[in-house]
């Protein structure tokens, strides 16, 4: 049959499993047919269906940058039906993967300027992915800044990367977690991400801030960046609403008249501005 | 193409029907059947039912089933097998005495389906379906077509509509290059047509609101205390999802038993708590009147701004099925008459 199927997900194998905190894993997937592998393109700030058959399908960003070539990697944390599905999952299994979809992080319009990244919990990796990205483009950038807090250590994800970010000169990593969070050996912040961002206080000037978090501490970090100076339209954010298709027909992400899964999921804060409350 | 006109007689109707039927077409039309009047695949003619005002439920179903298989899967010794469905085989359907409404609703399924990815499951079923409508020559206090740019006499998504004459024969306007095929093919059922004039026996439904203002004041009135105040009786049993030509809100579910199952596609209503809950727990729209919000703002506001088409064809079935009596048309009327600020 050569009708093209949009629900069909391709089959990826996965290769590695590195638990990053507690029921917090990361897969690094491999294309099963290798043809679909070299044609899938995506960007930075893209998304995609994750499945298990007979688990059902849910949505998580490529936590891979597009630069790092032959596979794709998803963190999730086990919550629900599908990251359980997912959490029994062995190096060798079959994952479903439907996408690439939505919109993207212009990192092109950055160009010569400061990144100031900020994330909260198990918001850096749909981070992880545009962080890599530039920095594997870092001559084309200026300063760049990462502020990453969870609510304890063990919470920290990725802490191989944030060793390999802490050691490079030419990126300045700010750890936090929150208070009570710290262990004796703890050597970062301690506080909560908008009150950290507030004391590190990044400049404005030529910036461009990304912030990524639960909504409470996206909420509490806004305006921190408007007191710092930045402008509403260089401040990025992504938001999470729930989806199933994620090509703007199953009718549940939307936000007034924008569908997060095509109009986002990455919006500006002059774009928050202009939009309901409904995320 | 140019609209022909032809007559059709009762007697040569049933025979049409038939020979539609008899070519391999499954047929949808309405029978009344258990106290009320409802589609069916493949009736006989002598059940099918030409005096209902609306049916239960809609024709979406035919491009839209209830419940989709996307694909199957199988595990194996690979790990899984998908084994896809060969949609090409889907059958060919023609949906027998549609209401104007209803036909006109396909236009607005065909945009959701395709403004962007395009979804060949969808138009699989549609390029195979055929619609043969039928003019109103009554309506009831729930239809409002002539207040969304239809009519009971409208033309729009039919390729033959029919319109049932004083004198007991029918007006017959083929209207596409499907409905000539069907034309042509039976055309000995047909005779010429002799200026009939349809529009002296259609239902006369009033026009009840300028659904423009309903749309532009919905621009500005998302906060608006409307909202709350009209949906405290809503019970969000998603009925009027169900009932309605052009809702296509899905979930996609997996069914399966020792690793073999499939994936579906099924129906599903912005009015349930759950269609938006996050694994968080976090609900962007987590009260009914939110959700109630989202129906009237997707079918008034959101589609005709994104997609450019009112997402109600004013059936009325939304306000016949609704467990508490919520009334679309009155608070249609109402928010027409709603002061917002600009």
């Amino acid at each position: 049959m050569s009708l093209s199927n949009i629900y069909v997900p391709y089959l990826m194998e996965i290769e590695s499993i590195t638990e990053e905190a507690p029921e917090v894993r990361t897969f690094r997937l491999k294309f099963k047919n290798q043809e679909e592998g070299e044609n899938f393109n995506f960007k930075a700030g893209q998304f995609a269906e994750y499945s298990v058959m007979g688990g059902g399908e849910s949505t998580f960003c490529i936590a891979s940058p597009p630069t790092r070539a032959g596979y794709l990697e998803c963190t999730f944390r086990r919550t629900g039906r599908v990251t359980n599905a997912l959490s029994k999952l062995e190096v060798g299994d079959t994952v479903g993967l439907r996408g690439p979809y939505g919109n993207i992080f212009p990192i092109e319009e950055w160009e010569g300027k400061n990144l100031l990244y900020i994330a909260g919990g198990i918001a850096l990796p749909p981070m992880r992915c545009v962080i890599w990205n530039t920095i594997d483009k870092r001559e084309k950038y200026k300063d760049i800044t990462i502020v990453y807090g969870a609510r304890t250590v063990n919470d920290l994800v990725y802490k191989n990367e944030l060793k390999e970010w802490e050691e490079r000169p030419d990126i300045n990593l700010i750890t936090t977690v929150d208070p009570g969070g710290e262990t004796p050996e703890w050597k970062g912040e301690v506080g909560f991400v908008p009150t950290i961002v507030d004391k590190v206080a990044p400049k404005a000037e030529n910036t461009i801030a990304i912030v990524c978090g639960p909504p409470i501490m996206i909420k509490f970090t806004f305006p921190v960046l408007k007191k710092l100076g930045f402008a509403d339209e260089n401040i990025f954010t992504t938001l999470e609403n729930r989806m199933k298709c994620g090509f703007g027909k199953c009718g549940r992400c939307n936000v007034g008249k924008y569908y997060v899964c095509k109009d986002g999921p990455v919006f500006t804060l002059s774009q928050l501005n202009n939009m309901p409350a409904e995320y | 193409m140019t609209p022909e006109k032809k007559i059709i007689d009762r007697v040569a109707l049933d025979k049409l029907y038939e020979s539609l039927k008899a070519a391999g077409n499954k047929m949808f039309a309405p029978v009344f059947r258990n106290e009320q009047t409802d589609f069916e695949y493949n009736p006989n003619a002598s059940e099918i039912s030409y005096n209902h005002i609306q049916t239960t439920q809609s024709v979406k179903n035919t491009v839209f089933p209830k419940i989709e298989n996307l694909f199957r899967f199988e595990s194996s010794q690979k790990g899984v097998d998908l084994l896809n469905i060969d949609f090409t085989k889907v059958p060919r359907v023609v949906v027998w005495n549609a209401h104007p409404c209803d036909a006109a609703a396909f236009s607005a399924l065909d945009s959701v389906f395709n403004w962007d990815f395009k979804d060949e499951i969808y138009n699989s079923r549609r390029e195979k379906l055929a619609v043969i409508g039928m003019s109103c020559i009554k309506a009831d206090e729930n239809c409002f077509c002539t207040s969304v740019d239809l009519n009971p006499g409208s033309v729009k998504g039919s390729d033959i509509l029919l319109t049932p004459l004083a004198n007991g024969t029918y007006l017959a306007e083929i209207l596409t290059e499907q409905g000539k095929a069907i034309a042509d093919a039976n055309a000995s059922l047909f005779t010429a047509s002799n200026g009939e004039n349809k529009e002296e026996v259609l239902a006369k439904v009033e026009k009840q609101f300028d659904h423009s203002k309903v749309t532009e004041n919905l621009a500005n009135g998302f906060e608006n205390p409307f909202w709350h105040e009209f949906s405290l009786r809503c019970i969000g049993c998603g009925a009027c999802a169900y009932v309605c030509p052009i809702c296509t809100c899905f979930d996609i579910q997996d069914e399966s038993k020792a690793g073999n199952g499939r994936r579906l596609r099924c129906w599903d209503s912005c009015g349930f708590g759950l269609f938006t809950l996050h694994t968080s727990g976090h609900n962007p729209r987590e009260i009914q009147s939110q959700r109630w919000r989202q129906r009237v703002m997707h079918k008034f506001s959101y589609q005709p701004d994104r997609n450019e088409f009112i997402g109600c064809v004013g059936c009325g079935r939304c306000s016949r099925a609704c467990p508490v009596d919520m009334n679309i048309l009155e608070q249609l009327v109402a928010l027409e008459k709603l002061e917002v600020a600009k």
